[in-house]
């Protein structure tokens, strides 16, 4: 690894200093992520498209905003985002043949945002197709490697941006979660993976999976980084109708108070049988030391509607992706078969376009919306998730933060979960319930498993983004589990 | 199809319920997809029967996460994508108008 290579493995507030400091220039830090990029991604295959030319000409134009004393706090940092979010004029493929030559005529709001402040696109990431996984084994272009072990899954659906964020390909990166997709990865992958509360980020530009479940969030090497990107992608938009007027915190000034008195609670549903007994040491080490720290621990919580949140997702999640994936038609954009007639021409399309886990997802969809199937699946699903939030709601009167594992177990080795949809689908059990619910979710790196990442997942009510961070930051400061890399 | 409310049915799917819904879906499906599917739905169906377990006679359905009503803006038009830009993507195209197939007409 090059003296210039290891710019990568900065943090965002460190290369804050030495860009503002004009110790290192933003081309520099630029040239260094493209560089560690050419080297690693033949062994990780984290990205499907890399922006390296406009990228150098957006870090010289950073330089010179720099320069003139106007940096914003991401002023000049490379990122990578999902191949989920629309960035104008870069290929955009949501990890589908469907929109294999899609190029997008607008940017993302949270794409927006960073340009507004001159961060740096440096690429779009591998991802399941259409969001659909765990493991970005279901991308139709290829499969990520975890950084930690190449034949290990770096999960899914966003495992191609924690994998990036893993390896230090940019300072950080940006996913979306539905039922666990930044989270799980995250987990996977030794990072910091955060979903905020449904709302708080804009999905304008977000491709939809399940419009009410759906959620953008950032992959950082830490808390305090995990900050500095909510502040900058959150808040109010326009665009988006869902999207919350909830007054966005300064989340880093809230970052560093001490965590004597929190609540935390421990809910004995997501502690099963035949999950890992590393991963439950693990994270019970974790909430001993918020324990330690000043935090009164429940390690008694109940949450009995936890075993029917996977029925529900796996009913709700379906149910509206079949909507949202209706559009593509062959029609408008994206690939096109054509047949004799409208009808044949639309089925053939979708039929080649998508990939089988795609198909599976669109067809459960269809059948649980379908006349005599809709009042026993979509309904019932709807009035579970009723309950699974009010649950949330009554736990959050009596504890600050609900403390987890973010999964059953490490990461699983690239191809053992094909062949059975179910296995894959149980990986997610722990971190479905959050989206649900709508509640905001944040996996840490904590005591890693025979050197392999383990997550913890800290649960918090409605916007409660702040106290999520300010334990995670608590937790952080007593412990060095973040500042591991993967080997080179 | 049998109207069913709070009951499931038999969780195994024929091979014509699964070709009913991909023809729903428009999802153009070879014979050894449809069995595939067959399994592999009716496997995923199977679970889902843990929800019978659940009694939620008058609980309210929760069809969003989000809290908020209807949000409404002022009817007031504004700036827009070019339709060059619109149709930039577009498989086929003529005159600023997407081409497609035959809709009707056509036997």
């Amino acid at each position: 690894m090059s003296m210039d290579e290891s710019l990568c493995d900065l943090t965002i507030h460190e290369a804050r200093s030495l860009l503002d400091s004009r110790t290192v220039s933003s081309r520099e830090l630029t040239e260094a992520c493209v560089s560690r990029i050419e080297s690693i991604e033949p062994r990780i295959c984290a990205l499907l498209t890399v922006c390296a030319e406009t990228a150098l000409e957006e870090a010289t134009k950073a330089d010179s905003v720099i320069a003139a004393g106007d940096a914003k706090p991401l002023t000049g940092i490379p990122f990578i985002a999902k191949d989920l979010l629309c960035t104008e004029g870069v290929r955009t493929t949501c990890g589908s043949r469907m929109l294999d030559n899609f190029v997008p005529p607008y940017d993302a709001s949270v794409i927006s945002a960073l340009k507004a402040q001159n961060a740096i696109l440096l690429g779009k990431s591998n991802m399941d197709e259409f969001a659909m996984g765990s493991s970005t084994e279901h991308s139709a272009y290829k499969a990520t490697r975890n950084p930690w072990a190449v034949d290990r899954v770096p999960g899914g659906s966003s495992g191609g941006s924690a994998a990036a964020m893993a390896a230090g390909e940019a300072l950080f990166t940006l996913g979306s979660d539905t039922g666990g997709s930044i989270r799980q990865p995250a987990g996977f992958c030794g990072v910091v993976g955060l979903k905020p509360t449904y709302g708080r980020v804009s999905r304008y530009g977000l491709v939809a999976f399940a419009s009410s479940l759906d959620q953008i969030g950032p992959f950082t090497r830490d808390v305090k980084d995990c900050a500095i990107v909510m502040s900058a992608i959150s808040g109010h938009c326009a665009k988006d109708s869902t999207s919350s007027p909830e007054p966005v915190p300064d989340y880093r000034s809230l970052l560093n108070a001490d965590i004597r008195g929190i609540r935390v609670g421990v809910p004995k549903e997501y502690f099963i049988e035949g999950m890992d007994a590393s991963v439950r040491a693990s994270v019970e080490e974790a909430i001993g030391i918020l324990q330690g720290l000043g935090a009164t621990v429940d390690w008694d919580v109940s949450l009995p509607s936890t075993r029917y949140a996977l029925a529900a997702y796996y009913i709700i999640a379906p149910s509206e992706a079949s909507a949202n994936l209706a559009r593509y038609d062959g029609v408008k954009y994206g690939h096109s078969v054509r047949r004799r007639n409208a009808e044949e021409s639309v089925s053939a399309t979708r039929g080649d376009g998508f990939g089988q886990e795609v198909k599976r997802r669109i067809m459960l969809g269809t059948y649980a919306l379908s006349a005599g199937y809709y009042d026993a699946y979509y309904l019932k699903a709807q009035k579970v998730r009723h309950l699974i939030r009010r649950e949330f709601d009554e736990a959050f009167s009596r504890y600050d933060i609900l403390v987890t594992p973010t999964s059953p177990t490490v990461a699983f080795e690239i191809g053992s979960k094909l062949d059975d949809p179910m296995q894959m689908y149980l990986s997610d059990v722990f971190t479905l319930p959050v989206n649900i619910a709508g509640i905001p979710a944040m996996s840490l790196p904590c005591r890693p498993a025979s050197g392999l990442p383990v997550g913890v997942q800290l649960m918090g009510t409605r916007f409660a983004e702040a106290t999520l961070l300010r334990v995670a930051n608590a937790y952080q400061k007593a412990t060095e589990w973040h500042l591991q890399r993967p080997l080179p | 199809m049998v109207q069913c409310l709070g009951l499931f049915h038999p969780m195994t799917l024929s091979q014509k319920e699964v070709r009913h819904i991909a023809w729903l879906a428009r999802l153009a499906v070879t014979d050894e997809d449809v069995e595939r599917f067959r399994t592999d739905l009716s496997a995923i169906l199977e679970h889902f029967t843990v929800l019978q377990d659940l009694d939620t006679d008058g609980v309210p359905t929760a069809a969003h996460a989000s809290l908020l009503d209807t949000v409404v803006r002022q009817d007031v038009s504004g700036a827009s994508l070019s339709p060059v830009d619109v149709l930039a993507n577009a498989p086929d195209q003529e005159d600023s108008l997407l081409k497609v197939p035959p809709i009707l007409g056509l036997d």
